[in-house]
């Protein structure tokens, strides 16, 4: 802007400070610290609140089943990671695909008209999603689940024994990915669109075919991008509660199992189904999950952004 | 396409010689008519299986995959038959592209298909205009729920517009250096966190000052604020920064206080874009569950008061209707179904609107 602070002319004419002027300025300021208060302070009171997980006797804290806290919340956190792995699986490859039609294979006039068409799979809230994937999808992909585990039973995955409601992770985890679409999709979409148009001229002009010149000039490019919108729909993933809440039958169990009915938990969705019934210290040891939960999806983040961040700086942004 | 008209030597033929430009390529029509025998395969193949009793009914998504796998395959082969496999490769990633845009739609088509079937059932006069007061069964309503979700999206709309417009002004009027630095990336950091987090911080904070086990409306109206302060600090910076430097230079020129000017200058040149970029972000709150389930829990009955017991929500309404179904399953279901459309409408009309005003009102910039 117009000012900068390095002139050192001896008599640097001051501008007016008026009172208006710094009461805005002022307001400005602290509104913005105050957001790194806020975020300061989800820390600090989930972090006060679970404290009293850790003074109080195991025994004595019903939720645990006299385990520790760490072996409570051990499998929820592999359910979490397990179940938001499978989601972005099936989701990076599909975001691609759908980032690359919109941004380099849909007509021109059609490309923004389909990039909101997919904005509208964001838009749909989670509990729409929830009830959709446990009275429509669950129902509809038993049938398959149990074929799979009849002739495909050997491998690993699959054994064993199916599931008769269809409510698996392997089905919360498609749930997730539809879920994580929108936002995948759209970042991928922008860092494709900021391709070098040179670049893929030139390898036009050496006669790669389409393919060609999306693998030569367009993925290198966007390989950053892609990676932290990855992570970036992971830290969706692991944050999402109802849809995992109301579709998954969790039992609690650490297996890499994919279509029984004995699936591992994820840590949201457990705040959200023990929560009512949760009193007393029973609450802090929710809290105290929902504490790690922020500590992973922090990290998971604040990497995607650092990444982002890292690119800009590199691109020029021009 | 290049046609180029065939070259006639000696003027001595009476049919066109395959030229360089269309020898070895497939025609323009060969793809669609692969896509058309897919089709024609791939739907034979179903009605087959629901003749021989193997589905029940015509299964539509299945179909339409297995015509694209069909179609991927055949014209994969055709091409490298006739053109090389270079060009064979390129055939099949469009039809990969291709396949994974329709892929994303079956669900979007399928959620709103069910949605407004199961929906309509009880999306009626009674439903708009009733609570769940003393009702066990059928019947009933929502209205307790619509009201709960008004009140606390609005207070929370109320606590987020003014932290996150003035953080946004901070950002692109004053922010230089490491604060500004800082509020960016934690903004940016704070719009990934995980919502039942930001409901247990609500939650923990009203529960050590009104003690433990407190579930309050304006708990509720927290932690979506949490939610929405970063969404709203993204979408106003970006529409600051697109108002001209041009037209600030031209308010500093004529003597124009900077606070005067940016309330008078650069706010409302840009009000259209903050106001859909409020819009959008009141749409992505006013779908959350898990907060408020944990920060306002749920209850039968109508409260206006935002401080004072519980206050139910329509996505917690749709949820609690779902998960404890109560002794009319149908109807308790049928409500849940309800709820779920009467939320889809708002959240589409929500976005609607925003882009509308954003149509509408953008070109402020341009002459």
């Amino acid at each position: 802007m117009s000012t900068s602070g390095s002139t050192k002319a001896p008599a640097r004419i001051k501008a007016k400070q008026r009172p208006g002027d710094r009461i805005f300025a002022g307001s400005a300021v602290t509104a913005g610290s105050l957001i790194l208060a806020i975020l300061a302070a989800v820390a600090a009171f989930l972090i006060i609140q679970s404290a009293g997980v850790f003074t109080t006797p195991n025994e004595d804290i019903q939720i645990l089943q006299g385990q520790s806290f760490w072996s409570y919340v051990g499998p929820l956190v592999f359910g979490t990671l397990w179940a938001s792995f499978l989601a972005l699986l099936f989701a990076v490859p599909l975001a691609i695909g759908i980032a690359l039609f919109i941004s380099h294979y849909a007509p021109r006039r059609l490309a923004q008209g389909l990039g909101y068409i997919i904005d509208l799979l964001a838009a749909v809230p989670s509990i729409v999603f929830g009830l959709w994937g446990a009275t429509v999808l669950a129902p509809a992909v038993q049938p398959f689940y149990a074929w799979l585990v009849d002739n495909f039973g050997w491998f690993p995955l699959f054994s064993g024994p199916v599931s008769g409601t269809g409510r698996t992770i392997l089905t919360a985890a498609v749930v997730l990915a539809v879920m994580v679409l929108p936002i995948i999709t759209a970042l991928s979409r922008e860092v494709f669109l900021q391709t070098p148009v040179l670049h893929e001229e030139a390898a036009l002009a050496l006669g790669a075919t389409r393919w060609e010149m999306i693998r030569i000039a367009v993925l290198p490019f966007g390989r950053p991008g892609i990676i932290s919108a990855a992570m970036l729909g992971l830290g969706r993933a692991l944050g999402e509660t109802i849809a995992v809440a109301v579709v998954l039958s969790a039992a609690g169990t650490v297996t890499f199992d994919l279509l029984t009915s004995q699936n591992p938990g994820t840590i949201a969705a457990n705040i959200a189904l023990s929560f009512a019934e949760a009193y007393g210290v029973n609450v802090d040891v929710l809290i105290a999950t929902g504490l790690i939960l922020f500590a992973i999806t922090l990290i998971v983040n604040s990497l995607a952004r650092y990444i982002v961040s890292r690119r800009s700086a590199f691109s020029g942004a021009n | 396409m290049t046609q180029i008209p065939t070259v006639t030597k000696a003027g001595s033929l009476d049919r066109p010689i395959a030229n360089s430009y269309s020898s070895g390529r497939l025609g323009d029509g060969m793809p669609w008519l692969i896509l058309g025998g897919s089709a024609v395969v791939s739907a034979v193949v179903f009605v087959l299986l629901q003749v021989g009793g193997v589905t029940e009914e015509f299964n539509i998504s299945g179909a339409v995959l297995l015509t694209l796998v069909i179609y991927g395959v055949s014209l994969y082969i055709a091409s490298r038959l006739v053109e090389g496999s270079r060009r064979a490769v390129d055939r099949l990633v469009t039809t990969l592209v291709v396949t994974a845009f329709v892929i994303a739609l079956l669900p979007l088509i399928s959620v709103a298909f069910t949605v407004v079937t199961n929906g309509s059932a009880r999306f009626d006069i009674q439903f708009l205009t009733y609570s769940m007061r003393n009702v066990v069964g059928e019947g009933g309503g929502a209205l307790h729920a619509v009201i709960g979700t008004v009140l606390m999206t609005g207070a929370a709309t109320l606590i987020s517009v003014p932290i996150g417009l003035l953080a946004s002004i901070y950002l692109v009027e004053y922010g230089r250096g490491r604060l500004a630095q800082a509020i960016t990336f934690f903004v940016d950091v704070m719009t990934g966190i995980p919502s039942i987090v930001a409901g247990l911080f609500a939650y923990a904070v009203f529960a050590l000052i009104f003690g433990p086990g407190v579930k309050l409306g304006i708990a509720g109206a927290v932690a979506l604020s949490v939610l929405m302060i970063p969404v709203v600090v993204r979408s106003s910076e970006e529409m600051l920064r697109l108002v001209p430097n041009e037209l600030r230079e031209a308010a500093f020129a004529l003597g124009v206080p900077r606070w005067l000017t940016i309330l008078k200058v650069v706010i409302p040149t840009s009000i259209a874009g903050i106001t859909t970029g409020v819009m959008l972000a009141i749409a992505r709150v006013i779908g959350e569950t898990a907060p408020l389930l944990v920060a306002a829990g749920f209850t039968n009955n109508m409260n206006y008061d935002l401080f004072d017991g519980r206050m139910q929500s329509l996505p917690v309404f749709v949820y609690s209707s779902y998960v404890s179904q109560g002794i009319e399953a149908q109807a308790s279901l049928d409500r849940a179904w309800a709820g779920a459309l009467t939320l889809i409408i708002i959240v589409m009309l929500l976005n609607l609107i925003a882009r509308l005003i954003a149509r509408i009102f953008a070109p402020k910039l341009g002459r």
